[in-house]
C-alpha cells in the first residue's frame, strides 16, 4: 500500500515537472501569436499544473523576473507567496523587480475556453455542467477533439444535449459538408444566441444546400429567441414600473389622499438613499456587511418619516387649502434640503455598494439575464404596497386617514383628532418615499440631486393614475414602465422620454381626472 | 503717487486675506496672479470634474511653494458651474471681467466648452481644456491638452479590429446625447465605412444625461451581437450614467471576451464604487493610465496621494486615484507657467505666442509637446483593459507621441481647413 502511494506521488511529481518550460516562457513573454500557440500546447498536455499556469495568467497572477542566462523566470504570485510556474517549487524570498505578464481579451477568452474544455473530463457532474454552460456561449474550434472525447464518455442526460450542441457548433466552422448540414439541423432546435451567430454567418455560405438549411434553422432559432427577448422587455417594464411605483407611492398619500402638493417629495427619497449610505458606512468592515440593507430599510423609513412629520408640523399644516403657497414653500424646502445634503456629504455622489447577493443575475431564457438587484426591488415594491394596503384598510390609523381625507369636518365631529392624523399620514407618505430612496440607492447614483430626477415622474404617475386612487397609482406606474421600455427598444431612450411626456399631456387634457376617477364626494372640494 | 501705490497694495493684501488662500510670507510685496478654475463640483458631471479642480489646486500649491510664476504667487479662483451649460458661460465671464484671471483651467463636456467659447473669444481670455474631445475646433483662445479623435477614438477602434483586439466586425456606438458623442460617432462611422464596414453592421444609440436605466440598451446590444459577427461596443457615455451602465453590464453577464466595450470617458475615477470583477477585460483608451510604470508616474501618483491625504479629499484620502484628464490638467498648468516665464508677461497674446512648441515631461513618461500651430498636444495613445481591482492593464500603445488632427480627415470638407486658429492664419496673410 505504502509503495503504491509513493509510486503515485512520484509519478505525480514527475508529471508536474514535465510541463514544457519553453511553452511557459512563451506564454509569459512572447508575442501575441506565440502566446496563443503556447496556450494550445499547454492544453494538449492536459496536466493539472498546466491548467494552474493558464488560470494564473487569466487571473493576472503571473509575473516574470530576470532569471539565469538572460531568460525570464516565470512565477505565479498570490499575495506574498510565489511558486515557479514550470516546476511548482516555492520561491522564497519573493524576488524584487517583478513584471506582470498581462493577458488581453483574446488570450483570456482562449484560456477560459481551454480550461472549461479540460473540465469536461472531470468526474464531478457539477464541474462538467458548469463547463458545458460556459462552452455553450461560444468555443474555439481547436477544442473540437476534446469535446468529442468528452461526448463519447458523457452519459448524463442533463449535460449530453448541451454537449452535442457544442460539438455541432464547433463542427459548423470546420468539417465536411454532411457534418455541417447535420450540425445546422442540430442547432435549429437550440435557442442560444450563439447558435444564431453561427447560423447567421452560415446564411452567406457559398454552398447552396448549407445556405438553405441555415436559413431554415435560423428562422426557427430566431422564433424561439424572440420569446426570450419579449420576456426580457416585459421584465424591464415591470422593473421600471416597480421603481416608479415606489417613488410615487408616498406621493399618492401626501398628494393623492391629503391634497398637499409636496415638491420636496424627491428630497425625501434622497434622504432615504443617504440614510442607506450612512447605514452602509456603519456596517463596512464588519462581517455582517451583506445584511446592512436589513437595517437600512427601517432606518431610511424612520429618517424620511421624521423629516416629513417635522415639515408637516412646522410648515405645511399652516398652508392646508392653499395649493399655490404649499407648492412654493415645499419647493423652497426642497432646495434647502439639497443644499443641506451638499454641505453634509459633499456635492459628489456617494457610493452605495450592493450586498453580494444582489450582484449578478439569473438566466431564465438563453441570453436573457434578470439581475438580482432588480428582482429584489420588484419584490420589495410589492411588499411595500401590501404593507401600505394593510395599514390603510386594516388598522385604526388607516381608518382615520381615510375618514379625514373623505370628510374632514365629519371626522372631526365624531372625535377623530384630524390634526394629528394629518401628521401621521404625512409621515407615512414621507417614510415610503424614504423606502424608495433605499431601493433606488441599489441601482442608481446617490447624490444631492437624486430627488430631482424622480419628482416629475412621481407626479406624472399619481396624476395619470387618478388623484386619490391608490390602485390607479399602481396601474399608472406599470403602464408608464411598459410604455417607456417598449418605446425605448423601438426608438431609443431620448425619443421614448419625449413621446411618453407628450402622451401624458394629451391624456390629461382629454381626461383630467386620470385613469380612474374618484367616484362620490371628492377630497376637500 | 506713492500713496496710491500703497492703497493699491493694501487693497490687494486685503483681498488676499479675505480669500484666505494659504500663506503670503514668501511674497512680501503681495504680487499675485489669479487663475480661474471652472469645473462642475455638483450635478451629473461632478463625478468626473471635481478631482480636476483638486489637481489644479495641487499644482498651484506646488508652484507657489517653489516661488510661484515669475515671483507672483498664483491665486486660484474656484467657481462651480454645477453641470449647467449656460452657467459655464456666466461663470467664465465673471472670471474674466470681475476676477480678471490670467488663464482659466476648466470644462469637461464639449457642450460646456462650446458654451464658454464665445466668451473667451470676445474677451480674449485663455482656456486650458484638459479632456479628450471630438475635434472640429481650433480656437486661438483655447489650448487643448486632451486628445483629439486621432489620439484616442480611431486607434481604439483600430485595435478592436485587429486580431489581438478580437477582430470586431460589427459595431455599437453608444453615447450620451450631446455634441461630443454625436460628432465622435460621425467620425467613427466614416472611418468604419472607409474600412469596409456596412451601415447595417453599425448601431448608434443615445441616452439623455443622467440616464440610469440601461436594461433595454444592454438587451439590444446582446441581440445585435448575436447576429453573425463579432461585435464591439464603443461607449461615449459621460458622467455618472456610467455607474448604472457598468453595473447593468456586469449584472447581465455581458463578458468582455464576447462583446468588449471600449470607453472614452471612463477612467479609474469613474469606476470607483463599481464592482469591477464582472467587468474585467472591458477597455478604455487614454493617453495616461495610473498603472503606467515610469519613474515620473510613480512620483506623480505619490504626490497626489500625499496631497489628497493632507487636504482630506473625499474618496482619494483612502484610495488615491489618478487619471488621464488629471494628467492633462497638470500638463496644462505647467505649460502655462513655462510660457509665462518665456514671454515674461501674463498678457494673453504674449503667452499664447510663447505656448507654441512648449514641452513638458508628463507623468505618462512621455515628453508632451504643444504643437507649434494647432494648439493641441502631441500625445502617446494607450489602450487598457479593466482589472479586477479597477485599474487598467495597458495592452497596446503607440511607439511615441502622435500629432493631433483636430480636423478629422473622415469628415467631408475638413481637408480644406487650416491646421491652426483662424485669426492667426489671417494675420499671417
Amino acid at each position: 500500500m505504502k509503495t503504491l502511494l509513493l509510486a503515485l506521488l512520484l509519478s505525480f511529481a514527475a508529471a508536474a515537472a514535465a510541463i514544457d518550460r519553453a511553452a511557459v516562457e512563451k506564454l509569459a513573454t512572447g508575442e501575441a501569436d506565440e502566446r496563443s500557440a503556447a496556450i494550445s500546447a499547454l492544453v494538449a498536455e492536459a496536466d493539472p499544473r498546466a491548467a494552474e499556469v493558464l488560470s494564473a495568467l487569466a487571473e493576472g497572477e503571473m509575473q516574470t523576473v530576470a532569471g539565469k542566462d538572460g531568460a525570464r523566470r516565470v512565477l505565479i504570485v498570490r499575495g506574498e507567496e510565489a511558486v515557479d510556474a514550470v516546476t511548482g517549487e516555492k520561491v522564497t524570498p519573493l524576488p524584487e523587480e517583478r513584471e506582470d505578464a498581462i493577458a488581453n481579451n483574446r488570450l483570456r477568452g482562449q484560456i477560459e475556453g481551454a480550461l472549461a474544455a479540460l473540465k469536461l473530463l472531470s468526474p464531478e457532474r457539477e464541474t462538467r455542467l458548469e463547463a458545458v454552460k460556459q462552452l455553450a456561449a461560444g468555443a474555439d474550434e481547436a477544442l473540437l477533439p476534446l469535446v468529442q472525447k468528452a461526448l463519447a464518455k458523457e452519459t448524463d442526460a442533463g449535460i449530453r444535449p448541451t454537449l452535442e450542441l457544442i460539438a455541432a457548433s464547433l463542427a459548423m466552422k470546420s468539417g465536411t459538408k454532411e457534418a455541417r448540414v447535420a450540425a445546422i439541423r442540430r442547432l435549429a432546435s437550440s435557442s442560444s444566441p450563439n447558435s444564431r451567430t453561427l447560423l447567421a454567418a452560415a446564411v452567406n455560405d457559398p454552398d447552396e444546400d448549407i445556405r438553405f438549411e441555415a436559413q431554415k434553422a435560423l428562422r426557427e432559432v430566431q422564433a424561439s429567441l424572440a420569446w426570450g427577448e419579449r420576456a426580457g422587455l416585459l421584465f424591464a417594464g415591470v422593473s421600471l414600473g416597480s421603481i416608479l411605483l415606489l417613488a410615487a407611492l408616498g406621493l399618492a398619500i401626501t398628494y393623492g389622499l391629503m391634497g398637499v402638493i409636496n415638491m420636496a417629495h424627491g428630497e425625501l427619497i434622497m434622504i432615504g438613499a443617504y440614510t442607506t449610505y450612512a447605514v452602509q458606512v456603519l456596517f463596512r468592515g464588519t462581517p455582517y456587511f451583506d445584511w446592512y440593507l436589513l437595517a437600512a430599510v427601517p432606518a431610511s423609513f424612520a429618517m424620511s418619516a421624521m423629516v416629513g412629520m417635522a415639515l408637516e408640523r412646522s410648515v405645511i399644516r399652516w398652508l392646508y387649502g392653499r395649493p399655490l403657497e404649499t407648492l412654493l414653500a415645499t419647493w423652497g424646502i426642497s432646495l434647502m434640503l439639497i443644499q443641506a445634503m451638499r454641505t453634509l456629504y459633499g456635492a459628489q455622489n456617494v457610493q452605495v455598494e450592493n450586498p453580494a447577493f444582489m450582484s449578478g443575475g439569473i438566466e431564465v431564457f438563453a441570453g436573457v439575464v434578470l439581475p438580482w438587484s432588480r428582482i429584489s426591488i420588484i419584490a420589495f415594491a410589492a411588499l411595500v404596497l401590501l404593507g401600505m394596503w394593510l395599514l390603510l384598510t386594516r388598522t385604526r390609523l388607516g381608518l382615520f386617514v381615510r375618514g379625514v381625507t373623505q370628510n374632514r369636518e365629519m371626522a372631526a365631529c365624531v372625535g377623530v383628532p384630524t390634526g394629528r392624523v394629518d401628521t401621521w399620514a404625512f409621515g407615512l407618505g414621507s417614510g415610503i418615499a424614504g423606502l424608495a430612496g433605499c431601493a433606488l440607492s441599489q441601482i442608481g447614483n446617490v447624490g444631492p440631486d437624486l430627488g430631482q430626477g424622480y419628482i416629475v415622474d412621481s407626479f406624472m404617475v399619481v396624476v395619470f393614475g387618478g388623484v386619490g386612487q391608490l390602485a390607479g397609482t399602481v396601474y399608472a406606474a406599470l403602464v408608464l414602465g411598459f410604455a417607456n421600455k417598449f418605446l425605448e427598444s423601438w426608438s431609443g431612450a431620448v425619443i421614448a422620454k419625449i413621446v411618453v411626456l407628450v402622451f401624458i399631456i394629451i391624456f390629461i387634457q382629454r381626461r383630467p381626472q386620470g385613469m380612474f376617477a374618484l367616484k362620490g364626494r371628492a377630497l376637500d372640494s | 503717487m506713492k500713496r496710491r501705490m500703497f492703497i493699491k497694495q493694501l487693497a490687494l493684501a486685503a483681498s488676499v486675506a479675505a480669500i484666505g488662500m494659504g500663506s503670503t510670507s514668501l511674497y512680501a510685496q503681495g504680487k499675485t496672479v489669479k487663475i480661474g478654475v471652472l469645473h462642475s463640483l455638483s450635478g451629473t458631471m461632478a463625478i468626473s470634474e471635481t478631482v480636476l479642480k483638486d489637481t489644479v489646486l495641487m499644482a498651484v500649491e506646488e508652484i507657489n511653494a517653489k516661488g510661484g510664476v515669475m515671483g507672483h504667487r498664483i491665486e486660484p479662483v474656484v467657481v462651480d458651474p454645477a453641470s449647467n451649460w449656460p452657467l459655464f458661460a456666466e461663470r467664465a465671464r465673471a472670471l474674466l471681467t470681475q476676477d480678471k484671471v490670467s488663464a482659466v483651467f476648466g470644462c469637461w463636456t464639449s457642450v460646456s466648452r462650446k458654451s464658454v467659447l464665445p466668451v473667451f473669444e470676445e474677451l480674449n481670455g485663455l482656456l486650458f481644456y484638459p479632456v479628450q474631445y471630438e475635434g472640429e475646433e481650433i480656437s486661438r483662445n483655447v489650448f487643448y491638452t486632451g486628445a483629439a479623435p486621432n489620439q484616442q477614438a480611431i486607434p481604439a477602434v483600430e485595435y478592436l479590429m485587429s486580431k489581438d483586439g478580437g477582430s470586431a466586425k460589427r459595431w455599437v456606438l453608444l453615447g450620451t446625447d450631446y455634441v461630443y458623442p454625436r460628432t465622435t460617432n460621425r467620425i467613427l462611422r466614416a472611418f468604419l465605412k472607409s474600412k469596409g464596414v456596412a451601415d447595417a453592421d453599425i448601431m448608434e444609440e443615445y441616452t439623455p444625461f443622467g440616464h440610469s436605466d440601461y436594461q433595454t440598451i444592454i438587451a439590444k446590444i446582446k441581440k445585435f451581437s448575436s447576429e453573425g459577427k463579432k461585435t464591439a461596443v464603443v461607449s461615449t457615455i459621460n458622467g455618472d450614467s456610467n455607474v448604472p451602465f457598468y453595473k447593468e453590464l456586469g449584472n447581465q453577464g455581458l463578458k468582455a471576451t464576447d462583446v468588449p466595450v471600449v470607453a472614452f470617458s471612463v477612467g479609474e475615477e469613474e469606476l470607483r464604487g463599481v464592482d469591477t470583477k464582472p467587468l474585467v477585460g472591458h477597455l478604455a483608451a487614454w493617453n495616461y493610465f495610473m498603472s503606467i510604470k515610469s519613474p515620473a508616474n510613480t512620483e506623480w501618483t505619490k504626490k497626489w496621494a500625499t496631497y489628497a491625504k493632507a487636504k482630506n479629499i473625499a474618496g482619494h484620502k483612502d484610495r488615491p486615484l489618478t487619471n488621464d484628464p488629471m494628467e492633462a490638467t497638470y500638463i496644462g498648468i505647467y505649460m502655462w507657467k513655462q510660457a509665462v516665464e518665456k514671454a515674461k508677461s501674463f498678457d494673453v497674446d504674449k503667452v499664447r505666442a510663447a505656448m507654441a512648441g512648449q514641452t513638458f515631461k508628463a507623468p505618462s513618461g512621455i515628453t508632451s509637446k504643444m504643437d507649434e500651430k494647432n494648439h493641441h498636444l502631441h500625445k502617446a495613445v494607450f489602450i487598457g483593459e479593466v482589472k479586477a481591482d479597477g485599474q487598467f492593464n495597458v495592452v497596446w500603445k503607440t511607439k511615441g507621441p502622435v500629432k493631433a488632427q483636430p480636423w478629422s480627415p473622415f469628415i467631408a470638407g475638413n481637408d480644406k481647413k487650416k491646421d491652426e486658429p483662424a485669426l492667426m492664419a489671417e494675420k499671417k496673410k
